[in-house]
């Protein structure tokens, strides 16, 4: 037990450094790679081609299989921004701070695929683009938020100075995700309730949650090589004047 | 040998003053400069004056049409002339360098940043709250709704001032904050703006307004029990880096 726990903070503490990361991120890339493109190429084949229309809005639910994975990756991505900057402030490891600043834009960019997709499924099933649900006023909220994140960081001239600003404003932001998750519980709105919980059954036949479930993991596995991927080139960026790095990119 | 004392701050004091004696002059000392620079929280409300005549002129002077769009544009012209008074909150004193000597006091600093926030809506958010009903008038706003939109915008507009506070914080050590610090703290503005507008209407409808009164004070209940720390942390961030 003992030699565990020692194992554990060896661990956490090698986490710690930009050089091990930088290889950890490296090995585990791979796999994480694989892993995105089967499930994606599966779980897409399997939705469009295979799994049964809807009896009332026929083909057009197909896009719940980019619309779902893309709402739940803004959250989460949001939840682990938040976790690497409460690591970033409170234990001051950098490479918590440059794991939320990748992370950033993805986020962002799910955010706004979740709204697009959702304008788009809007037409045939609401009859609109847009309306002022709670739901979807909620996550073009935290579009903003995500904005404002990429911004902060842009402005300030010293880099350690923005970080930890935007550690700050992270934690401030995340007041907004417990929001977006009960909008359709608090409110009467148009938007349907959660398609995924924990404790129940989806409403829906196997043949069609099955698909989704893995376009979920799949985009979860997208998001984690890329995270990995774009770590590493920050690492090398804030890195660049250590001798490793010069002896890497040499 | 004596300090050389900062110039806005009390008399050289030999004794340790505690933490309410000190809120209390931190509140003092805000409303002394406002006594003196007036321009800086009246222009909010002349902003907002001005902004709510646009309205009738630019879309139409019908009175029922205006009475419908009343609450709203009452609510987001007072959110705008908060936004407008953020950017000087911790400037000045950034600036002489008040703001280094607070953050080296003795007293927590996010009790001090409360009752600088507290001050702040002392100058913005009651004086906007007490100009409504004369800027109802202007939109034809029904009587029914005139009680609750004031106390709407007090409780509001002191969450307006805490949430823009931490905004202001964050960007004060930056040259030109002003249009990011809008980007930064509209999203969170929004909430309340929902429930502030939502209780107005209800209000003029006739239906109870408990609901979005409580809402609006539980929001700013989270504002005070959160704001104050992540204003403190953001100032050290912008002082010391």
């Amino acid at each position: 037990m003992r030699g565990k726990q020692i194992g554990m903070w060896k661990f956490i503490h090698k986490l710690g450094s930009p050089k091990w990361c930088y290889q950890l991120c490296g090995r585990l890339q791979p796999a994480f790679w694989i892993a995105a493109a089967v499930l994606l190429a599966v779980g897409a084949v399997w939705s469009l081609a295979f799994s049964p229309p809807d009896y009332q809005m026929g083909d057009s639910y197909r896009i719940i299989y980019v619309h779902v994975p893309a709402a739940i990756l803004a959250q989460s991505v949001f939840l682990a921004m938040t976790f690497a900057s409460v690591v970033f402030l409170v234990w001051k490891i950098k490479l918590a701070d440059m794991a939320a600043s990748v992370m950033a834009p993805f986020g962002a960019a799910m955010t706004l695929l979740g709204l697009f997709s959702g304008a788009v499924w809007g037409i045939p099933t609401w009859g609109t683009w847009w309306t002022w649900d709670a739901r979807l006023t909620s996550m073009l909220i935290q579009l903003f938020i995500y904005i404002g994140i990429i911004a902060l960081r842009g402005a300030f001239a010293r880099p350690e100075q923005g970080a930890k600003a935007v550690a700050v404003l992270t934690l401030v932001g995340v007041v907004n995700i417990p929001i977006i998750k009960y909008s359709v519980s608090w409110w009467n709105t148009l938007h349907q309730p959660a398609t995924f919980t924990l404790t129940e059954r989806p409403a829906m036949p196997e043949s069609m949650w099955m698909p989704l479930l893995l376009m979920v993991l799949g985009f979860y596995c997208f998001f984690t090589a890329l995270t990995l991927y774009r770590l590493r080139s920050e690492i090398l960026k804030r890195e660049s004047r250590t001798r490793w790095v010069r002896e890497a990119v040499k | 040998m004596p300090l050389p004392e900062s110039t806005s701050t009390a008399a050289p004091s030999p004794a340790p003053r505690g933490l309410a004696a000190t809120c209390v002059r931190q509140v003092k000392r805000e409303l002394a400069i406002a006594r003196r620079r007036g321009s800086e929280w009246i222009n909010p409300l002349l902003f907002q004056a001005l902004v709510i005549v646009l309205f009738p002129l630019g879309i139409s002077p019908e009175p029922a049409l205006l009475a419908t769009l009343a609450p709203g544009l009452l609510w987001v012209t007072a959110l705008l002339a908060v936004l407008l008074s953020l950017d000087a909150l911790f400037r000045s004193d950034f600036d002489d360098g008040s703001l280094e000597q607070m953050l080296l006091s003795p007293q927590p600093l996010p009790a001090l940043c409360l009752a600088k926030t507290f001050a702040h809506w002392l100058l913005t958010g009651v004086p906007l709250s007490l100009i409504a009903p004369l800027l109802g008038l202007l939109l034809s706003l029904p009587a029914a709704g005139v009680a609750t939109l004031m106390a709407a915008l007090l409780l509001g507009s002191a969450t307006f001032s805490l949430i823009g506070a931490v905004g202001a914080a964050l960007t004060v050590s930056l040259p030109r904050g002003g249009v990011l610090l809008s980007l930064l703290i509209l999203p969170f503005y929004i909430p309340v703006l929902i429930f502030g507008a939502g209780a107005v209407n209800a209000a003029i409808v006739g239906d109870p307004v408990a609901a979005p009164m409580a809402l609006l004070g539980a929001m700013l209940a989270l504002a005070i029990a959160g704001a104050p720390f992540a204003i403190a942390g953001a100032l050290r961030i912008s002082v010391d880096g």
